[in-house]
């Protein structure tokens, strides 16, 4: 395998789908989302597969639609620092990436949990760091409330900052634990830490020891403009949607030349859209399996209840086999969805848009709804998709991926028994992990950067942009 | 002298038996002991081991201690500088997560803070340890009252408390505050944990839903401190109710525990206080109007054991030696043998106890003897399981199926 070494490789993330629309739960071979057992199985089956990482997204209220708790998807999960801990113990190379809100948490609780979750898994943990929060959210919470969106991300950043003091107050060296001379700690002060900004004033002493990785991997999502400058100055990886060849690498491009801004390697930042596939014994299998697979996804009920998310209306009298109403989205009223990201562009862009796609194509609400929601995702045969995902990351449409299958918890299997095999032929992905390296290594990030650089950084290249 | 309180489904016969682990075990210097293993504290490995040890002695729980701050020698002050003890530890719930797939029997009890964390967020994390240990998730709730753990947080400033502070009217009402906040954290949480019926996900394929939103309520909690609206995104966990403990040595503390609590650590220093304590307990549940059953009554005791009184006694004096001050505790400490303690343990149960939790002096060293040495005594004197009959930690207490308060509305 001389060629492993010279050419690039593609980072591999596998998503464990918890509350979502995608998991097709209909078919008889889905399982729990629940039940460890499935989690045990789909990250023993990543780690089979010499995968990077497992990733659990969040979501801190049940979603409600007309203000009532959505009842067709996927619906319930566990707590992620729960889950992780409980998978370090039966995965050993597997990275463990869960998603932690930077708004209804604080800086000392959630650097200890990740610097926990670094010691018990030996260097696997990572944070995905998001912000999406409202009021609504906010109300399962002390804090309450919710952060506008500026604000939110200057937290978040802070928040990110912050941690990485905590995870900085203490030496690598610090634990002597030298029975003879009685002496345990290197010196008295180990944890010592201040920090006074505008969103975080805290001092004391933080109390877990520095972890193998020193600063657990940070994973940021969320794609407006401060976003990526967030993700750009604070994050090791970006998890997108940006599921096209073209998208992927105006995002790469966009995402890496900002990090170049702060001084950064542009490889120091990886990125990494979510994508689903479907695998048949030939493409044109795949196809329709595909077909069957988005509609699946999209029942009649879905179908009206995603255009209600755009319509903003109540369209619960319409044909899911009929056409588009003919009334214009409400633009006066609030969102009638809650719990979930708001769509970044206008709602009236959007229609349009639909519109135009279901003259064009001639489609009923539920075709248009299947041709419109569908992203990021990889059908063919295993040689097509592994070829097809490798003609991506050679294109620098991204740096690797995070598969979201849409089975629990065996969607994996098919991937792992069949693609990774012609990933590991041609190169592009490890043979087997190097015993004992951290997530960071696996994904060939350098060593934690002290937080005082991570600072600097951010620093210098707002003076550049002042001057 | 009091007599035992109504026996639930759990034997009479046996005992309750549980251990508190803690870094190296409860002597400072414990670290220092040939079987310690100082460099391993936070480790897996370490913290599998202990459990494993604990389980293969049929014990009903471990609990993990935890704190928001670094350990200290300065009562509730801040953090010392000292270099010759265990410094540092790592997050309780994760540790006990991390133990779900790798035990099998034992219940697993984090300590986990109510002062600066959210209801939210602990009812959750406690659901899914009830998840991945399939029923043996516990929680001992614990307060913070320290000035220097809340500028941790920065949220609020909480003033110093001394020692003393029953006595002193304004330190008095902070700690009445905090444990009154404590006891909404507890109530919300455990509605959280009730706010998914059992049955709530239905995969309804005639219908195209997954879940019935009937089953699932909103909790709608308010509170002075905090409010939280519901229902949890996790299901309800396998007990139901993970078992809910807390420790107390005073009357505020065992109000909380007699409002939220089902089992209660005291700290008797002599048999002859059990009555008594026990009589206080009683006496603050009736002062909430506690319904339902009754609160455990469990007594800590730190224990150093050895084959000899004579060799336990030297080996806590060659500890004190170490630790260059004689060692103190808030429970009773005992040096004795094994097969004493068995003896003590009958003898203050017959007052009254459900049972103890015994903290290791040293780890493993003191673990080993409970499970090697004194539960075999016990189980002799046909006061302890020779296996493990239950499989959840409420069933291995002898406590009641829980019921979902919403289901029963409905
Ligand atoms: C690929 C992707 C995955 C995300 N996953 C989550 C998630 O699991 N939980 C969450 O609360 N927000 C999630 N978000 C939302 C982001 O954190 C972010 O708050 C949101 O996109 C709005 O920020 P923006 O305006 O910068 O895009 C995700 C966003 C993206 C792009």
């Amino acid at each position: 395998m001389s060629n492993q070494t010279t050419r690039k490789q593609i980072i591999l993330g596998a998503h464990f789908p918890g509350v979502n629309n995608t998991t097709v739960w209909r078919n008889p071979a889905s399982g729990s989302q629940i039940d460890f057992a499935s989690f045990r199985h789909f990250a023993q089956t990543a780690e089979r597969g010499k995968l990077d990482f497992l990733f659990l997204a969040e979501g801190l209220r049940l979603r409600e639609q007309r203000g009532l708790i959505h009842d067709l998807d996927v619906v319930g999960r566990p707590d992620t620092f729960a889950v992780l801990a409980a998978l370090s113990s039966v995965t050993t190379q597997l990275g463990l990436a869960g998603t932690i809100n930077a708004t209804f948490n604080e800086p000392y609780e959630v650097a200890r949990q990740f610097a926990t979750l670094d010691q018990l898994s030996g260097g696997r943990a990572a944070w995905n760091v998001v912000t999406s929060s409202d009021a609504f959210t906010g109300e399962n919470f002390r804090r309450g409330g919710f952060l506008p969106h500026a604000q939110r991300y200057t937290r978040a950043r802070e928040h990110v900052q912050t941690a990485r003091e905590l995870w900085d107050s203490w030496r690598s060296d610090a634990i002597v634990a030298d029975k003879e001379a009685g002496q345990f700690l290197a010196d008295g002060t180990a944890g010592a830490f201040a920090h006074d900004g505008e969103h975080f004033k805290i001092s004391g002493r933080f109390n877990v020891p520095r972890s193998p990785q020193g600063h657990p991997v940070v994973f940021q999502a969320g794609d407006s403009s401060d976003g990526r400058e967030f993700a750009a100055q604070s994050a090791d990886a970006i998890f997108t949607r940006h599921g096209t060849l073209e998208e992927g690498v105006a995002f790469t491009r966009d995402v890496k030349a900002r990090a170049r801004r702060y001084g950064r390697d542009p490889d120091d930042l990886k990125v990494l859209p979510g994508v689903g596939f479907i695998l048949g014994d030939t493409d044109q299998e795949a196809a329709e399996i595909a077909r069957e697979v988005r509609f699946e996804q999209v029942s009649p009920q879905t179908a009206i209840l995603l255009l209600e998310q755009v319509w903003n209306r109540d369209l619960s009298s319409y044909d899911p086999d009929g056409p588009l109403p003919a009334e214009d989205p409400d633009v006066e009223s609030i969102s009638i969805i809650q719990g979930r990201a708001r769509q970044v562009d206008g709602i009236l862009e959007t229609a349009r848009r639909y519109r135009r796609i279901a003259e064009e194509k001639n489609l009923s609400i539920r075709e248009l709804i299947v041709e419109v929601t569908g992203r990021g995702l990889f059908v063919g045969s295993a040689r097509t998709v592994a070829d097809e995902l490798d003609r991506f990351v050679l294109a620098g449409a991204s740096d690797g991926f995070i598969l979201v299958p849409h089975i629990v918890p065996f969607g994996l299997d098919g991937f792992v028994d069949q693609v990774v095999p012609l990933l590991q032929e041609r190169g592009a992905l490890r043979e087997d992990y190097v015993p004992g390296a951290t997530l960071r290594e696996n994904l060939a990030l350098p060593p934690a950067a002290p937080a005082a650089h991570w600072a600097a950084r951010v620093r210098d290249n707002a003076e550049e942009v002042a001057s | 002298m009091s007599t035992n309180p109504p026996t639930l489904s759990r034997p009479s016969e046996n005992i309750g038996l549980s251990v508190a682990l803690d870094g190296a075990g409860w002597h400072p210097a414990a670290w220092r002991e040939p079987a310690a293993r100082p460099a391993d504290l936070f480790s897996t490995a370490y913290w599998a081991d202990l459990a494993a040890e604990a389980e293969r002695g049929l014990l009903d729980f471990v609990t993990i201690e935890d704190s928001l701050g670094l350990q200290s020698d300065h009562f509730g002050g801040p953090p010392d500088s000292r270099t010759d003890q265990v410094r540092g530890r790592l997050d309780a719930a994760l540790i006990a997560a991390a133990l779900g797939p790798v035990t099998s029997s034992i219940g697993l009890v984090p300590t986990v803070t109510t002062t600066h964390t959210e209801p939210f967020h602990v009812s959750k994390s406690l659901a899914t340890l009830d998840f991945v240990s399939h029923g043996r998730a516990g929680w001992r709730v614990q307060v913070s009252s320290k000035a220097h753990e809340a500028e941790h947080f920065g949220r609020r400033q909480i003033p110093a408390i001394g020692r003393n502070w029953e006595s002193d009217d304004a330190s008095r009402r902070v700690v009445r505050e905090l444990f009154d906040e404590a006891a909404d954290v507890i109530e919300a949480v455990r509605r959280l944990w009730d706010s998914w019926e059992d049955d709530a996900e239905i995969r309804d394929i005639a219908t195209g839903r997954f879940i019935d939103r009937g089953k699932l309520h909103y909790i709608d909690f308010e509170g002075p401190a905090f409010s939280v609206k519901g229902p949890s995104i996790t299901p309800r966990p396998p007990q139901g109710q993970p078992v809910v403990t807390a420790l107390a040595h005073a009357q505020i503390p065992y109000e909380l525990a007699a409002r939220g609590a089902d089992l209660v650590f005291v700290t008797p220093q002599t048999v002859d206080e059990v009555p008594g304590i026990i009589e206080q307990v009683r006496s603050a549940e009736a002062s909430v109007a506690r319904t339902g059953t009754p609160l455990l009554i469990n007594a800590d005791l730190l224990v150093v054991l050895d084959h000899t009184e004579q060799a336990a006694r030297d080996r806590r004096h060659r500890l004190d030696d170490l630790a260059g001050s004689a060692l103190q505790s808030d429970a009773a400490i005992i040096a004795t043998t094994p097969e004493r303690l068995a003896g003590l343990l009958i003898e203050w149960a017959d007052a009254g106890l459900d049972g103890f939790r015994l903290r290791p002096a040293a780890l493993p060293t003191d673990l080993v003897a409970i499970t090697r040495g004194v539960v075999p005594h016990l189980q002799r004197a046909g006061a302890f399981r020779s296996g493990y009959s239950t499989t959840s930690l409420r069933e291995h207490l002898g406590l009641p199926v829980a019921v979902n308060r919403y289901a029963a509305i409905a």
